[in-house]
């Protein structure tokens, strides 16, 4: 298990009361890879983050992060997380910017440590690698969406993470600036290489970027590069969505069905 | 009042537990605040009454028990309260709120029985709910001391994990931070302030001193460090002035510290009302 495999799942299986949400799951994460995890809405991609990052334990198998059992693992700072939710969060909260990124150090820094100077620095220069360094001390509430995604991905960013997860950063995000944050990711994977895992359900755009897709629907059904992906059967598409795949490709919101 | 506060020793240990709780209660106060939990402050100010009632009723009825202090007695429900409504929240994982009424209401309960048990319907009753200069012992001044002290070095200590888990209670979770044991230790902390703060401010009025100076620092602050600063700066003022206005109009100072504590609101609401438009015409 050395080498350079970031994260490894084998057969993991997981049940929200009594409905499994994801099934017989394995699934390897190489160093260098963009991978990018689409499936349509409740097919357990969020699951999947969450158990991922020990938010949720499996019910069945095992989840072994950089080698070690998940239970073992301690290096959190290796991993760096944008939440779906952080678009949604208490946008009255009386935080600066700055404040707000020096917490993606809380792990690196340890308990009964204080921040220094050093620490201020290093969310400095995240902020600067994200354009938000201007920014940082205003109040988090007063910036649109799209600079709170930013500043976001600064706070997973400065503690100079291996692996970089994140879940459907584009909601909320204007389609303007979609291509702006694509242009982020690729720099991260490709300058600071950073391995990065994104959840989302845009599929055209994905494949477009990413090296790698993992196509799932409560169990993985594609594993594999990219260009393999874009030749993916359309007919086993269709069957893992249960419904035209061009529509999906076209409009980002699942619930519609073909008329 | 100087010359009174050198000459009398209960004013001292009023004017000295007032200044103390004026700096604890708001700090605590703006996590409460940001994490949306304001009315667990009223939760366990009434069931630190049910303690001080458990306390009277035994005193009165176990003749070997006397002068004991009530606020002991107030704090151990206080945190047991804490404690249980932690667990309720678990119970009821998709109704929390639901926690705060039930021990509110089963305090609240449980003490009126108790206390008219003990015949306590007085004036001593009277002071616990509202406060009073004169009700402080030397005693109770030196516990508060050193409860003020203990919180003052937690914070400090655990300021980074509070405000993570204030924020993100996900990426705290992301962070290695254990959530659970930092808001357990939050939560006694909070039981034990407000138990602190009764005899000074009364009952009804603790959740008052914990979220007003908050909800004013909120208006104007920027940086979550500026909110606690401001927030202080707010919570001593009222204790101060209150203080001061209960003595010279003897009015119990739970209502003074409050209604000083709503003039600071009214006028930070304001401040950022006047600011807001003379941004606008400035950009004009």
């Amino acid at each position: 298990m050395k080498d350079n495999t970031i994260v490894t799942f084998e057969n993991v299986s997981f049940k929200y009361e009594k409905e499994w949400v994801v099934r017989n799951v394995d699934l390897t994460i190489k160093e260098g890879q963009f991978l990018g995890l689409v499936g349509p809405n409740g097919s357990g991609k969020s699951t999947l983050i969450k158990l991922m990052l020990g938010l949720v334990k499996p019910d069945h198998g095992s989840v072994y992060l950089f080698g070690k059992p998940i239970k073992q693992y301690k290096d959190w700072q290796e991993i760096g997380f944008v939440s779906q939710k952080a678009n949604s969060f208490n946008s009255g909260f009386p935080a600066t910017v700055m404040e707000v990124v020096k917490t993606g150090l809380v792990s690196r820094v340890g308990a009964f440590k204080f921040f220094t100077k050093k620490h201020k620095e290093k969310a400095r220069q995240a902020l600067k690698f994200v354009e938000m360094e201007d920014y940082a001390h205003s109040n988090i509430g007063e910036l649109s969406g799209g600079q709170q995604q930013r500043v976001f991905i600064a706070r997973a960013l400065v503690s100079d993470p291996a692996l970089l997860i994140l879940d459907e950063p584009t909601v909320g995000v204007d389609a303007r600036h979609v291509t702006e944050f694509y242009d982020l990711l690729a720099r991260l994977n490709k300058e600071q290489g950073i391995t990065l895992l994104m959840v989302t359900h845009d599929i055209g755009t994905i494949t477009d970027h990413a090296t790698h897709v993992v196509c799932m629907n409560k169990t993985v059904h594609f594993h594999g590069a990219s260009e393999e992906y874009k030749e993916f059967n359309e007919e086993d598409l269709n069957k893992l969505y249960g419904h035209s795949v061009q529509q999906l490709t076209h409009n980002h919101d699942h619930e519609v069905s073909p008329k | 009042m100087i010359e009174s506060f050198l000459q009398y020793e209960f004013l001292q240990n009023a004017a000295i537990t007032g200044i103390l709780i004026g700096i604890v209660a708001p700090l605590l106060g703006v996590f409460i605040v940001v994490r949306r939990l304001s009315l667990i402050a009223d939760a366990l100010s009434h069931i630190t009454l049910t303690g001080i009632a458990a306390s009277l009723l035994i005193e009165k009825r176990v003749s070997s028990v006397n002068e004991w202090n009530p606020i002991y007695m107030g704090m151990v429900f206080s945190v047991v309260g804490a404690i249980l409504i932690e667990r309720l929240r678990k119970v009821y994982k998709h109704y929390e709120e639901l926690a705060i009424p039930i021990i509110l209401s089963g305090g609240i309960g449980v003490g009126v029985i108790l206390i008219s048990l003990a015949d306590g319907f007085n004036t001593d009753l009277f002071s616990y709910l509202f406060g009073s200069v004169t009700a402080v012992s030397r005693d109770s001044m030196w516990t508060v001391l050193m409860i003020t002290t203990i919180v003052i070095f937690i914070v400090i200590l655990f300021y980074k994990e509070l405000f993570v888990l204030s924020f993100d209670e996900e990426h705290a979770s992301v962070s290695g931070v254990n959530g659970r044991w930092v808001h357990l230790l939050f939560i006694v902390m909070v039981a034990l302030v407000i138990a602190s703060s009764m005899q000074v401010v009364g009952i009804l009025l603790v959740s008052a001193l914990m979220t007003l100076p908050v909800a004013s620092a909120i208006r104007i602050a920027k940086s979550f460090k500026q909110t606690i600063g401001l927030s202080v700066a707010f919570g001593e003022t009222s204790v101060l002035i209150g203080l001061f206005s209960s003595y010279h109009l003897s009015v119990p100072p739970g209502g003074t510290i409050v209604i000083t504590a709503v003039l600071i609101l009214i006028m930070s609401i304001l401040y950022k009302k006047v600011r807001a438009q003379q941004w606008i015409k400035g950009e004009a």
